[in-house]
């Protein structure tokens, strides 16, 4: 026996009881998910900023013919759309950190620690959901400078970002599925091209109603459209004529949309993480 | 724990991937691992050792058989075996975005560590693996021999009850490997069991108590080093003849010192030898003598891989040990 070979000096010494640990390993991972945007600093401002470059995209190119349309500015039309499309495409940020670490290795390790089950999806959702509000604090602030005067009442306000906040919910599970069940963070690509039609066949840029009936049908049930056009009311933008059933309930289903999609994929997302590979 | 003394108890285990109908990746798989030793799994590309660790380790599901590990059956009580295990995987399985401390930190945080003692295990381990200076460096700027030492050390957190480490060497200079095996060795000084699985010979010879030998998803052969290498047999002599003409004189001139049958196979004649250097020796000076010309002459040395061939038929590397007849004859001397 040697002893002066002792590889362990500092034994453990935190608390054992669940509960503490549950909330010690959640605070752990987001910390260290928030150590991530220090060190990739350049693609993170970049992610924050994506939203204001594709909103003055989309301002400078339909601007001046939807702003007669409307009757009003279209960055007063298109500022609520934008907002939902912060939270959107969150979509893409947590599919590829959840990819990233289970291709990597990284999520079984986490597995195979004692550590706390729900730490792990815990801290992905509390950092996700920071990353998020920072988004839409520039994309707001943007607005703002850009000549964007919201209407709204303090009440109202709190409802848009309950929406959002709820829409990003939707994205954070739907997105931990996803990036759990990808074999690689390659594997991706495919899904991340279904962003483009589902944003562009809604009501974030466009008029649904100067769309040709049956597509406007489609925008209008796209669950990104019901946020975009609930917001809109919420913040007293230039309504536009959505004539459709999905248009006239378009605050029920900003709730209900939501809701479905985290019905759907937060237990799927549970089970998947919790149950072995086989 | 029903059994105090086996840390690892697999019973028939199988596990197919893509189904029933899929590829049969392990069949029938048996292992009992002694508490507090050292077990390697050995076995070719393929074999499915990783498919075992991952089975043993909580992280795949076994399509049957029994798993039992610490004391805790795997399928069952995965919780029970997580607390009790590391695991140190294949490839290596940190945070890259993060620096060397972070990943540290952050693993001795979830290994129930209060923040500053974390900070504190992190510098040990920095300290003890050799990368002090790169610590504060994100680990995607590391080498991979030092990429390989933050992952072991964030396995060696605190000292499991099991540690499982899948290849643990592989890739990394002959120094940094000589460090690893030196890690292992205190773990086991304090009271883990290890169980590693390695595709070379020599590093299973160094670590192992015991060996397993792995071929198509089953235990092809499993003992001590030394009684793996005797289950092969005596050493022995290859000679390669110039000519295969010559072939009945060879077998006159060398039966007499071989501990077996003489044979020719392919060009090249194969002497067992009981007493390997006398032998060795009488035979070569016997073939100098007769001036029989020679092309080739090796001594062998049956290795864990002539094990594996022989009892698998699976190939694997060989080694030969190259002596001309000229050193031999100054040996004789
Ligand atoms: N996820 C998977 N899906 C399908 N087949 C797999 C999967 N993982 C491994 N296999 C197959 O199972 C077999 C055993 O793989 P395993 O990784 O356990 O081998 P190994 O002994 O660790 O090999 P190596 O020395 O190359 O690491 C291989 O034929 C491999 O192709
Ligand atoms: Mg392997």
């Amino acid at each position: 026996m040697n002893t002066s070979t002792t590889p362990i000096t500092t034994k453990p010494d935190g608390s054992t009881s669940p509960a503490a640990r549950a909330l010690a390993d959640t605070w752990t991972i987001t910390l260290r998910d928030l150590q991530h945007w220090r060190h990739m600093l350049g693609t993170r401002i970049f992610n924050w900023v994506w939203p204001i470059i594709l909103m003055t995209l989309f301002l400078g190119l339909m601007g001046g013919a939807l702003g007669y349309a409307l009757g009003g500015s279209y960055l007063n039309f298109v500022m609520p759309g934008v907002l939902a499309m912060t939270v959107f495409l969150g979509l893409e940020g947590t599919m590829a950190a959840v990819s990233q670490d289970s291709s990597r290795g990284v999520t079984d390790r986490f597995r195979s620690l004692p550590m706390s089950g729900i730490a792990v999806v815990g801290g992905r959702c509390i950092a996700d959901l920071l990353d998020s509000l920072v988004s839409l604090t520039v994309v707001f602030g943007a607005g703002l400078i850009f000549g964007w005067r919201p209407d709204t009442t303090g009440a109202e306000a709190l409802a848009v970002l309950g929406l959002l906040l709820l829409l990003r919910v939707a994205m954070l599970w739907t997105g931990i599925f996803v990036g759990l069940k990808a074999p690689t963070p390659e594997s991706l690509g495919p899904i991340n091209m279904l962003v483009w039609p589902i944003l562009f066949f809604s009501s974030v840029f466009v008029d649904t109603a100067t769309m040709p009936r049956w597509l406007g049908t489609i925008a209008d049930a796209n669950p990104l459209s019901a946020t975009a056009t609930t917001v809109r009311e919420l913040l007293g933008a230039p309504m536009t004529g959505g004539e459709t059933w999905f248009a006239e309930h378009a605050s029920t289903f900003a709730v209900v949309w939501p809701g479905l999609l985290i019905a759907i994929f937060l237990p799927l997302a549970v089970s998947t993480y919790r149950h072995l590979r086989s | 724990m029903q059994d105090i003394e086996t840390a690892i108890s697999l019973e028939g285990v199988q596990k197919s991937y893509g189904g029933a109908k899929g590829t049969l990746v392990l069949d029938n798989l048996d292992l009992q691992v002694a508490r507090g030793s050292v077990h390697g799994m050995l076995g070719p590309n393929g074999a499915g050792k990783t498919t075992a660790v991952r089975i043993m380790t909580t992280l795949l599901a076994p399509d049957a058989g029994r798993v039992v590990v610490a004391g805790a059956d795997a399928v069952h009580e995965s919780g029970r075996v997580r607390s009790r295990i590391g695991l140190v995987g294949q490839y290596a399985a940190v945070d890259e975005a993060l620096s060397g401390r972070q990943n540290l930190v952050m693993f001795a945080r979830l290994n129930r560590y209060r923040p500053a003692s974390a900070t504190r295990r992190a510098d040990e381990l920095l300290e003890r693996f050799g990368l002090g200076e790169a610590a504060d460096r994100q680990v995607k700027t590391y080498s991979g021999g030092m990429r390989r030492r933050v992952d072991l050390a964030a396995g060696l957190v605190t000292a499991p009850d099991v540690l499982f480490v899948d290849e643990p060497t592989t890739g990394l200079d002959p120094g940094v490997r000589q460090d690893v095996w030196t890690a292992i060795r205190e773990l086991v000084r304090e009271g883990t069991t290890v169980l590693l699985t390695t595709q070379y010979l020599e590093e299973a010879d160094q670590l192992a108590d015991r060996i397993s030998m792995l071929g198509r998803g089953r235990v092809v052969a499993e003992g001590s080093p030394s009684q793996l290498k005797a289950t092969v047999g005596d050493d022995w002599l290859e000679v390669t003849p110039e000519s295969e003409a010559d072939w009945p004189l060879f077998r006159q001139k060398l039966s007499k010192w071989s501990s077996g049958e003489v044979s020719l196979v392919d060009g090249v004649i194969r002497v067992p030898l009981a007493n390997r250097s006398s032998s060795m020796i009488g035979a070569t000076a016997a073939l100098h003598e007769a001036t029989l010309p020679v092309r080739d002459l090796a001594l062998r040395t049956p290795s864990l891989d002539e094990v594996f061939v022989q009892i698998s038929g699976q190939t694997a590397l060989e080694t030969h040990h190259h002596i001309t007849p000229e050193t031999a004859g100054k040996d004789t001397k």
